[in-house]
């Protein structure tokens, strides 16, 4: 860049000086986190993340129960929250009246700024035996309750509850973006609907819902984003046992809980590799889900 | 009934559905605070605000400490990543053309989208192992690790809204365009960017996860820097998951504490930029 003004290009090589630290501080980071990891990807290798067997006393790391505890709440949650989500977007771009619309917004983003140790809390003095005593019951008496998913007894905590606290905490976020979207829907197209005759329900399902379709998948990938790397709340309710369990009301684990539980614990260097490791594989996985989500919902804007 | 009464049925029927689906998206919200009036309000004494800890067994004592922490900490980490993100923000909203401002939004993206358990990690390696300890400033360093994405991208959406005739205004006068940046733009504007600051200190003050083994907690009233330091995410937790009642009755009373200063933050960032805009 040319400057005529000296004073200008001091500025500007200041800011650009203080960019490039930022830049090189994350990177540092990153290349940190590899560093701390590397012992167990010598030891362990790619067995890593494919035994479950996960021993930090005899210094044996498999870590796919995490990987399987993550993967089943995340998903169980998205299933969860993205109906509802999807729903109160539409609820609120359409159906209530301009002046409850700023309550109701300002009441869904207030679920996004409760930090997540309140809900772990919640969840575990409140949902925790909600879930043990009227909802594993009612899920088990129902037709559905003979599939594998539904076996074993219930003690509260475990993936089903955390993937319920899970689903109520990505909820104004999936929300949030379903708005931005449902907003570029031109009016024009709303009024043609409903002037062909098509009921409120028939323009939502044609002029809104179906042009919007990539953007709402977009917005379901970044709640997912989220939902993977949700730490406190999570491993308050879901027990913190690492194993792969087919039922829904077993405790598990998750990458994220793991971390939380062992790091301030962890006595040997090893250990602490280990779970470096599995942060390191959490960092790549949400990345990865970001970057996705964010070239679906760049898509679906510059194709508008 | 005909074609058309079905389909008005179903038209109302879907609508009923939607403002049936908004109540039980709100009703965890409004549980979680109920629930906090009834068992952390009433649990909820001067004893919380002044005292220390008491040993296990022991009714009373308070959580002084890590309330004091939690300032500490969050203050520690607005003073490191406020003023670089407000600066970086600047850059990429007025020289947002090139290698380096590509690469330094990507850079924040990417924080804002990690985990913030693995910013503890980060904020370990970086601080905890050089200094072989944990420490009140690796707390800090994660919270600002926090903070600094959001204030970057939150400064660079607010400039970028101002038009461009303002500043081509500014240097018609004959300003360099540092001042137009500093005295016309940033200082115009720093309500909204006070905003973004402070939506961001909120969302590190309720940040558990980067807490955990960076500044780790104690029991004690602490002020050093490099000593191990309480705060009020970690103490509620710590003292959720433990079988003393007396413990998780001050969780809760921590956790009303808690949600009262990050809503009221939340809040009170939303009325600076405009009263009318509140909702």
């Amino acid at each position: 860049m040319k400057f005529i003004n000296k004073q200008d290009q001091i500025n500007f090589r200041l800011m650009q000086g203080i960019a490039l630290g930022v830049i090189f501080m994350m990177t540092v980071m990153v290349y940190l986190l590899v560093k701390q990891s590397m012992p167990v990807i010598k030891l362990s290798g790619f067995s890593f993340v494919t035994t479950d067997w996960w021993n930090p006393l005899d210094e044996e790391f498999g870590a796919l129960s995490f990987v399987y505890g993550t993967l089943v709440t995340s998903f169980l949650a998205l299933l969860l929250a993205s109906p509802f989500s999807i729903a109160v977007a539409v609820f609120i771009t359409e159906i209530i009246p301009e002046k409850v619309k700023p309550i109701i917004s300002l009441l869904v983003e207030m679920i996004a700024a409760v930090p997540s140790i309140v809900f772990g809390l919640w969840g575990l003095f409140f949902l925790a035996p909600f879930v043990q005593k009227t909802l594993t019951p009612f899920l088990k008496s129902s037709p559905l309750g003979m599939l594998p998913i539904f076996q074993g007894p219930s003690f509260g905590i475990g993936i089903l509850t955390a993937s319920i606290i899970l689903a109520i905490m990505i909820i104004p976020t999936i929300t949030s973006i379903c708005r931005e979207v449902f907003k570029t829907v031109p009016k024009l197209q709303k009024e043609a609907a409903l002037g062909l005759g098509a009921t409120r329900f028939e323009m939502i399902k044609l002029a809104i819902l179906k042009p919007s379709f990539s953007g709402i998948m977009g917005a379901m990938v970044l709640g997912l984003g989220r939902a993977l790397g949700e730490t406190m709340a999570v491993a308050m309710v879901i027990g913190n046992q690492a194993n792969i369990n087919f039922s829904l009301f077993a405790p598990g684990s998750t990458m994220a809980s793991v971390i939380a539980n062992e790091y301030a614990e962890a006595e040997s260097d090893l250990h602490i590799s280990a779970l470096c490791l599995v942060g390191l594989l959490l960092f790549v996985v949400t990345l990865i889900v970001n970057v996705f989500a964010r070239t679906i919902v760049w898509r679906f804007g510059s194709s508008k | 009934m005909n074609y058309y009464q079905i389909q008005k049925l179903k038209s109302h029927f879907f609508i009923g559905l939607l403002y049936f689906s908004a109540a039980f998206v709100l009703a965890p919200l409004i549980m979680v605070i109920i629930f906090l009036f009834l068992k952390g309000a009433s649990s909820l004494n001067i004893d919380f605000f002044i005292n220390l800890p008491k040993p296990v067994g022991e009714t009373g004592g308070g959580m002084a400490h890590a309330i004091l922490g939690t300032f500490y900490m969050v203050g520690i980490g607005t003073i490191i990543s406020v003023p670089l993100g407000i600066i970086c923000g600047i850059y990429l909203a007025e020289y947002g053309k090139g290698k380096i401002p590509t690469c330094l939004r990507m850079a924040s993206d990417l924080l804002t989208g990690v985990p913030s358990i693995v910013i503890g990690i980060f904020a370990y390696t970086l601080i905890v192992v050089p200094f072989k300890s944990f420490s009140a400033l690796a707390g800090g360093v994660a919270l600002s690790l926090i903070i600094l994405p959001i204030v970057i991208r939150s400064t660079e959406e607010i400039l970028k809204l101002i038009p461009g005739h303002i500043r081509e205004a500014g240097l018609a006068l004959g300003l360099p365009r540092w001042k137009v940046i500093y005295f016309i733009i940033v200082k115009g504007n720093l309500p909204n960017i006070f905003t973004g600051v402070i939506l961001a200190i909120s969302r590190a003050a309720g940040e558990t996860a980067p807490l955990l083994f960076t500044a780790f907690g104690n029991m004690y009233l602490s002020y050093s820097l490099t000593g191990p330091m309480a705060s009020l995410p970690v103490q509620i937790y710590n003292y959720a998951i433990s079988p003393f009642e007396d413990w998780q009755r001050q969780a809760w009373a921590g956790a009303f504490v808690l949600i009262i200063l990050v809503l009221g933050l939340n809040i009170f960032s939303r009325m600076i930029v405009n009263r009318k805009q509140l909702f």
